[in-house]
């Protein structure tokens, strides 16, 4: 969010408290441990508490990894993450193709356009019934897909998705991870950040 | 045991058998504990006392040797602690060091692979964490039997899986190591865990307990039966010839030692190290000490040998998981993920309070006394009173050492001997076998399973020569790490095959743009009570203190694994070795692929030019094993002067931006370094060899590395070449879709690539 030209703040799972911020980045991890299933003990945070009626109210919430888990654990995202086909942990350079780009988090991309980002995880297979997945795909909320490799077995290749209103966005790979060519593949996950900074309004940013 | 075994009742029954040798001690060790406490030990004492005094804690057969690394070490101004801390901390610059250490884990990963595996990233993370930095990034040295052996295929994905899900749970960019396939590591694989860790000059901590009254609080997880003995009884004993594991999971033998393994539970640590790192910026720790092997008997009896010289510790106020634990198993229990403080008594409320902010359980067990004596009390009575120091110093053998006539044997099988590949089909042949060979072939089998960007500082990571990551986001100061040991030199001949693998990360390092500053080392060997494995140790500890000397980088710590053996059959004497370098601006770094485009432009294909001197050399090679099954002759000759040299060439090129790519030549020589620059860079190349093709491609002569120029950088460079002495060899150029060699050969790069990746998915599925 920094590269971006925000200001990042860090808030405490156990607080129950957003402290004012104007979007909510659920970044990658194993929280809690995940050794139940991942995400699962996460919605219970009490920040949790005061996060999910937010973005329901419309505040931009981007999941990555163990952030999408945990949005689709707290029913703000469709769907489910399952272990990866071949059941071991993945990390990998992958091309994406944005196929939403009219969410708060994808507005900086073009719709169509590919970005190659990392993947790394070892549950990031998208799961949901045949009949989410269609109304994923009618209402475009299929936000980013694997292009050509489907690296985990995620249904329809599907790497991120979010909900109808476009505030909430969840993936595997990490954008965050994309920001600059000399720590990544590319700087080419810098726009999930630029997007939402955007509609940010001029005086709210430090 | 129904009645506690206080130290009264010990005075009182003074002929009482004891278990002594059923917890690795010998009779004279054993009288010499009675000798010093002038009693028989209790039960409790003679716990802490067989895991202080096993090989494993108090390298007392190693000792006499690893001095040689203090009174070898050459004059550096980077050394900030040195050697005998948890690990050896290096000035970098800028107000930053870095602490850095390498440890092994092999006996549990061969018991356990995967909690064996993981457990040993937890162990040497803690180390660097006990020294006030925070852990910012691991790398694993991992060495196996035959690929194609089953019990390999046991092992190996449990180990993979358990460094996996440590580190990727912890948070740890795992940023490089080896994976090397030998049958002298059947029954006894090494998995070597490095961790580097950076903090401030100011934020050393110390593993001391001074000033009596301060409280000493044991904190993180409870207390367990996991690992009770793990140092004495399973890292410092042989394997039976009986396979372990699973093959006899069911019978007695080695699987039994499967209680001895830990297990480990990541996100604890991820908090522990959290937790530590604010009690540090609080300035609420006066010592403190990471709990491995030997657990409380070694962080009590270590902080107070260091400190005012005594403890008082309530062992009933240890936390623990299994209530029916007495004192010898809390003692000796190697359960992971705890720390151990001492803390002053006004500063207790505001730690224990960072630790329930943390999650972290902490307990206070007791408190630093001036009464010399370490003293344990269980409910109220006596089950401890020793002085530290006779535990933490233990004894110390000159163990007899010879030479075994076989190294005369030996050394006659010379390669020079062995049928060379015929033509330019031959030399394709060969390149492509060594290629695809387990110990050669692309790795993305193992390394795909590790996070190499969480912290998102990572610069360099394998397949590159060294890992290299951004400490300072403003200046681009950076530090670069590999780590390599090879097995074949060091059966050949201990001492330069060590310098070998000492000049090979050495050189890692450099390649990558950086400075080596500093060298850590696990030396993995068979059983010390055998003289021809001593003399092994002797000399590769000789050849390690006499190569860090030349080339001017200190040991800074280290570890020794002893008893690598099954049966009377030792493994190779693998010292592995890793270098520290430092980068003076990350943005300039340098990596092995060919550039496939400099600068955007296609004008003018960068030139490839071979550095170093090129000889006939074939012992312990690749080639020699690959092609032969073959092992013999002598290894390459280490030119250590050279060495130094080219890395100096190598680091000011870099930051000169002369160079696109550089990669260092070593197993397979030219030729599997030009095909693995080919393949990440995703570019062909065409070279002609100014001499023997076979030589020049195969030969593993030391001091070597292969670059390609920046075009138009070519006069530059070659003038710095020269300046420092550097022999050099225009042998080609960037570009096209293939390697060749002019006159011998042509390979697509579809089919290096394919050649390359298959194997290991292939073996491991």
């Amino acid at each position: 969010m920094r590269l971006a030209g925000a200001e990042p703040v860090a808030l405490w799972h156990g607080d129950r408290d957003l402290r004012g911020v104007d979007a909510v980045i659920l970044p990658g991890g194993f929280s809690y441990g995940d050794y139940l299933r991942c995400g699962a003990i996460a919605r219970f945070a009490p920040v949790m508490g005061e996060l999910v009626p937010a973005a329901r109210s419309g505040l931009p919430v981007l999941g990555i990894c163990n952030g999408f888990q945990i949005l689709c654990e707290a029913h703000l995202l469709p769907g489910a993450l399952t272990r990866n086909a071949g059941l071991k942990f993945i990390t990998r350079d992958l091309r994406l193709r944005v196929e939403n780009a009219q969410t708060a988090w994808t507005r900086a991309y073009s719709s169509g356009e590919q970005i190659v980002v990392p993947l790394k995880s070892g549950e990031g297979a998208y799961a949901a019934d045949p009949g989410t997945l269609a109304d994923l795909e009618a209402s475009g909320q299929v936000v980013i897909r694997y292009d050509g490799d489907n690296p985990n077995g995620s249904a329809a290749a599907i790497a991120g998705v979010c909900n109808a209103a476009g505030n909430v966005v969840g993936l595997m790979p990490h954008p965050e991870h994309a920001v600059d060519p000399l720590t990544g593949p590319s700087a080419d996950g810098l726009g999930f950040f630029l997007s939402v900074a955007a509609r940010v309004p001029e005086g709210d940013r430090a | 045991m129904t009645a506690t075994d206080t130290v009264a009742r010990a005075a009182a029954t003074a002929g009482l058998p004891q278990p002594y040798a059923e917890l690795g001690l010998t009779a004279e060790e054993y009288a010499r504990i009675a000798d010093t406490l002038g009693r028989r030990p209790t039960g409790a004492e003679l716990a802490l006392y067989s895991v202080m005094w096993s090989e494993h804690c108090s390298y007392k057969s190693s000792k006499v040797h690893l001095r040689q690394f203090a009174a070898k070490a050459p004059p550096s101004g980077a050394l900030l602690a040195g050697i005998g801390h948890n690990a050896g901390v290096v000035d970098i610059g800028q107000g930053y060091a870095v602490t850095f250490k390498i440890e092994s884990h092999n006996h549990p990963s061969y018991v356990e692979p995967h909690q064996g595996a993981a457990t040993g990233v937890g162990g040497i993370v803690r180390d660097i964490l006990a020294m006030g930095a925070r852990p910012v990034a691991v790398m694993d040295a991992l060495r196996f039997g035959p690929a194609s052996a089953p019990d390999t295929a046991r092992v190996l994905p449990g180990v993979v899986s358990g460094i996996s899900f440590y580190g990727n749970c912890l948070g740890l960019p795992n940023i490089g190591g080896e994976l090397d396939f030998d049958p002298s590591y059947a029954g006894n694989p090494l998995v070597n865990a490095l961790c580097v860790g950076v903090m401030r000059h100011g934020d050393l901590q110390v593993a001391s307990a001074s000033g009596p009254g301060n409280k000493v609080i044991l904190f993180g997880s409870a207390t367990g039966p996991d690992g009770v003995g793990g140092a004495s009884v399973l890292a410092s004993a042989t394997f039976g010839d009986g396979a372990a594991g699973a093959a006899s999971a069911s019978g007695a033998g080695d699987a039994a030692k499967r209680p001895s393994v830990q297990v480990g539970d990541p996100f604890l640590e991820k908090l522990l190290v959290e937790c530590c790192l604010e009690l540090f910026a609080g300035g609420l720790v006066t010592g403190i000490q990471d709990l491995g092997a030997a657990g409380v008997a070694c962080a009590t009896t270590e902080l107070a040998a260091a400190g005012t010289g005594g403890m008082l510790v309530r062992l009933d106020a240890v936390p623990l998981r299994d209530a029916t634990l007495g004192p010898p198993e809390i003692l000796m229990s190697e359960s992971q993920e705890r720390m151990m403080a001492v803390v002053e008594p006004g500063h207790v409320d505001e730690f224990l309070a960072v630790c329930a902010k943390w999650d972290v359980r902490a307990a206070v067990i007791g408190e630093v006394t001036d009464t010399g004596r370490l003293v344990m009390t269980w409910h109220g009575e006596t089950v401890v009173d020793i002085p530290p120091a006779s535990a933490a110093d233990g004894p110390v053998y000159d163990r007899p050492l010879a030479r075994p006539a076989s190294q005369d044997a030996l050394a006659a099988g010379d390669p020079a001997a062995l049928p060379r590949p015929a033509g330019g089909a031959g030399l394709r042949a060969d390149l492509l076998a060594l290629l695809g060979s387990p110990g050669l072939a692309d790795k993305s089998w193992v390394t795909g399973q590790y996070d190499r960007y969480v912290r998102g500082d990572t610069v360099l990571a394998m397949p590159e020569d060294g890992g290299l990551l951004r400490v300072d986001e403003a200046t681009g100061l950076g530090i670069a790490l590999a780590t390599d040991g090879n097995g074949r030199y060091c059966r050949l001949d201990p001492y330069l095959g060590t310098q070998l693998a000492l000049s090979e990360a050495y050189r890692n390092v450099a390649a990558t743009g950086a400075r080596p500053l500093a060298v850590t080392n696990c030396l993995n060997f068979g059983s010390p009570e055998d003289p021809a494995v001593m003399w092994q140790f002797a000399e590769a500890v000789r050849g390690l203190a006499d190569g860090c000397a030349v080339l001017g980088v200190p040991v800074t710590g280290g570890n020794v694994s002893f008893y690598n053996q099954t049966g009377t059959a030792a493994i190779h004497p693998t010292p592995v070795i890793g270098v520290l370098g430092v980068h003076d601006d990350v943005r300039r770094r340098v990596g092995i692929g060919f550039p496939a485009a400099v600068d955007g432009t296609h004008e003018s294909p960068a030139g490839i030019l071979l550095l170093g001197r090129t000889e006939p050399e074939f012992g312990g090679s690749a080639w020699a094993h690959v092609r032969h099954g073959h092992l013999g002759g002598r290894p390459p000759a280490p030119g250590l002067e050279a060495e130094r040299r080219l890395a100096a060439l190598l680091a000011e090129a870099a930051a000169d931006g002369l160079l696109a790519a550089a990669h260092d030549l070593s197993d397979g020589g030219l030729a599997v370094a030009l095909a693995e620059s080919c393949l990440r860079g995703g570019v062909g190349c065409t070279v002609a060899l100014p001499g023997d093709p076979f030589t020049w491609l195969f030969s593993e002569s030391a001091g070597r590395a292969v670059v390609a120029v920046r075009p138009g950088a070519e006069a530059a460079f070659g003038r710095l070449a020269a300046a420092h002495g550097v022999p050099r060899a225009a042998i080609g150029a960037v570009g096209g879709d293939s390697l060749t060699v002019t006159g011998c050969f042509t390979i697509p790069l579809a089919e290096l690539a394919a050649v390359h990746a298959r194997t290991l998915p292939a073996l491991f599925g």
